[in-house]
């Protein structure tokens, strides 16, 4: 079958849509959850610089800054990590499934 | 009153000066060290292995593909790795862990800096880009717009970034190669133009991505090995590897909190957006998306090249701790006439190859030398090869041919670009030897973000979005962001050397202001359009979403 009649069947499949915004939502709330997470540090250190300079116990040497900004660099890691198990898995078998159904 | 404003106009330029040394490219001005022959040989080594696998990748270029994607057939982590070498530079390496050394915790708020624009790519472009794309970033935006003055503009944006950003490596090179080889600038600067074109002429992106995975492994072992090093010292124990820095370092606790490196919001915030937006608009790193065969590679390419280049930050963070707990307390061997008050033997960007001989001894130290000049070799190869993609696939065969040009011509027009990239970065290079280029980098950031990032955003993601709107609203945010750059006080009174407090923009980026007006822009424009051409634009929205989003009908990058 030709590219052009698979695009027009997916075009008229309300599941395609439906696909589509599922997985612009879910991208969109993982930027979102990063941009608050690194400019909210930004925003700490602008702000409350006495916050991050607090030591994480009594008696320690360790500023809470130095986990909470390793914290950032890992958390940066893992949702990217989330983000693609999920889409490489889930979306793309709802994926292949819809065009595998227009392609019939 | 005034005084505020002097410590405000301080602490921007701090800000910017710290957020560009972290950038990639400017070391500085360095004096000239002894001539390290361990460290050549190392070098002369690693060259001579990559000449061996360019050797290999030639038989394996014959098509433009071939040349400009490595006929799609790297692996996702093998592309992930490349990424990371793309993205590693020397200056982040040396730059961060330096920063570290003098100042502590500031040093990983650039750290995180770099490294949060990987999720946005991963999120919002990585897939689109390569269902949509074939060579060059110009091919998304090309899918659905008048393919003249889209690509016209995206050759641009990208030319601009890659310009300026080749500027900053060279004449990091040429500094570089005093601290770590002892040798003159110039040698860098003629020996990384050279090398770099026949990686780039006769391998192509095959070349160029094994030169950035080889870079990538070496960097990331050595690094690794440091910073056990010091983690062993220590007992595995951060606690005792800060407690041991608090007491030696003369700031004492104070590296433990934030300095003045970030007091401004606006400033805070602007430089936030450029690093974070800025990472999707580098035409050098978005080309590396087409090399892979599948959306499901590409998604993982770039959860590889973020876990890499994360945990090499993570890793300079420690060696910048090391070098304070090492150094410090042997003065004679790492300072200046034996005196702390004189600072480091070659400057602070030498915080981490002092440590790396007090870790492993001369043949460590030659090692990570070769290994962060070798750096600038594969940051170089990529930049050159999107920026002779973007004239030959972009300019050449889409706006003056029409696309009607057959593969050889095009290659052929790409070598030609390939060998007047390198020779105008070599003559750039010595041009600006005794320049500050500190904040090239950061303009380059600066249009990536509000040049490229929002055109590319909006033509995939906004149905509306027409040519016209695209067209006026890059342009806007590439000369605003370029304008403002330059009367931002990091370049206005550090670099040109005007009076203090003369710049005309306050901020240490114009992220904030520039990529909103570019947004603004392609939005209002967009609308207004009501031509005929639009409407056809618009209609095509549909089947540009069904391939974008499913990869149906895009290359299978190795054919095409």
């Amino acid at each position: 079958m030709k590219d052009e009649d698979i695009v027009e069947r997916i075009q008229k499949n309300p599941k395609f849509l439906q696909f589509v915004r599922m997985r612009n939502n879910y991208s969109i709330i993982l930027s979102i959850m990063m941009m608050i997470v690194y400019f909210g540090y930004i925003l700490l250190i602008a702000f409350n610089k006495q916050f991050l300079a607090t030591k994480i116990s009594a008696g320690a040497v360790t500023s809470v800054g130095i986990p909470l900004g390793i914290g950032v660099l890992v958390f940066t890691i893992v949702i990217t990590a989330i983000y693609v198990r999920r889409a490489n898995t889930e979306f793309d078998a709802t994926k292949d499934a819809i065009v595998k159904e227009a392609s019939k | 009153m005034i005084k505020l404003r002097h410590i405000l106009f301080g602490a921007t330029a701090l800000l910017a000066a710290g957020f560009v040394l972290a950038a990639g490219a400017d070391l500085g001005q360095a004096q000239k060290q002894d001539t390290n022959w361990t460290a050549i040989v190392m070098f002369a080594i690693f060259v001579g292995i990559t000449l061996w696998i360019t050797k290999w990748a030639a038989t394996k270029t014959k098509t433009a593909a071939d040349f400009y994607t490595a006929g799609g057939g790297i692996t996702g982590f093998q592309n992930g790795l490349a990424i990371a070498g793309d993205y590693m530079s020397a200056a982040s390496f040396l730059g961060i862990s330096g920063l570290v050394f003098a100042s502590g915790f500031d040093g990983l708020i650039f750290s995180i800096g770099w490294l949060v624009g990987w999720p946005v790519i991963t999120f919002l472009m990585a897939e689109r880009l390569r269902n949509l794309g074939k060579f060059t970033f110009a091919d998304v935006a090309g899918y659905r717009f008048d393919a003249g003055p889209i690509r016209t503009f995206a050759a641009s944006g990208s030319l601009v970034v890659v310009a300026f950003y080749l500027i900053a490596q060279m004449v990091g090179a040429g500094q570089l190669i005093k601290l770590l080889f002892g040798l003159e600038y110039h040698y860098a600067v003629v020996l990384v133009g050279a090398i770099m074109m026949i990686y780039v002429l006769f391998g192509g992106m095959t070349a160029t991505t094994w030169v950035q995975i080889i870079k990538a492994v070496m960097l990331l072992t050595g690094a690794t090995f440091m910073a056990l090093a010091v983690m062993f010292q220590f007992g595995f124990s951060p606690e005792a590897m800060f407690t041991k820095a608090v007491e030696v370092h003369a700031k004492h606790d104070a590296i433990m909190s934030p300095g003045a490196l970030i007091n401004d919001p606006i400033s805070a915030i602007s430089v936030g957006m450029a690093l974070m937006f800025g990472t999707a608009g580098l035409p050098h790193i978005l080309m590396r998306f087409f090399t892979v065969p599948s959306a499901k590679e590409a998604r993982k390419s770039v959860a590889w090249a973020t876990t890499w280049i994360g945990y090499f930050y993570i890793l300079t963070f420690i060696i910048g701790f090391g070098a304070i707990t090492n150094l410090i307390p042997n003065p004679a061997d790492y300072f200046v006439n034996g005196e702390l008050a004189k600072g480091l033997k070659g400057g602070g960007n030498m915080a981490a190859v002092h440590l790396a001989k007090a870790v492993g001894g001369d043949m460590f130290m030659g090692f990570i030398s070769a290994v962060a000049f070798a750096t600038i070799l594969a940051v170089v190869a990529g930049l050159t090869l999107s920026g002779a993609s973007a004239v030959s696939h972009d300019l050449y065969a889409s706006v003056w041919r029409h696309g009607n040009v057959d593969s050889a011509t095009e290659l052929r027009v790409s070598k030609i670009t390939t060998v007047c990239l390198g020779i105008f970065a070599v003559l750039l290079g010595i041009v600006f030897e005794k320049q500050n280029v500190a904040f090239m980098v950061m303009l380059a950031f600066a249009v990536a973000c509000s040049a490229n990032f929002p055109v590319l955003f909006m033509s995939v993601l906004w149905k509306d979005c027409t040519t016209k709107g695209a067209v006026a609203g890059g342009t806007v945010g590439l000369i605003s962001s370029v304008a403002l750059t330059i009367m931002s006080p990091a370049v206005w009174e550090a670099s040109l050397g005007n009076p203090k407090g003369s710049a005309m923009f306050p901020y240490a980026s114009s992220a904030i202001f520039s990529m909103t007006a570019a947004f603004l822009v392609i939005w209002i424009v967009s609308l207004l359009d009501r031509s005929a051409q639009a409407a056809k634009e618009r209609a095509l929205f549909p089947a540009q979403l069904i391939r974008s989003e499913t990869g149906v009908g895009s290359s299978s990058a190795s054919g095409h």
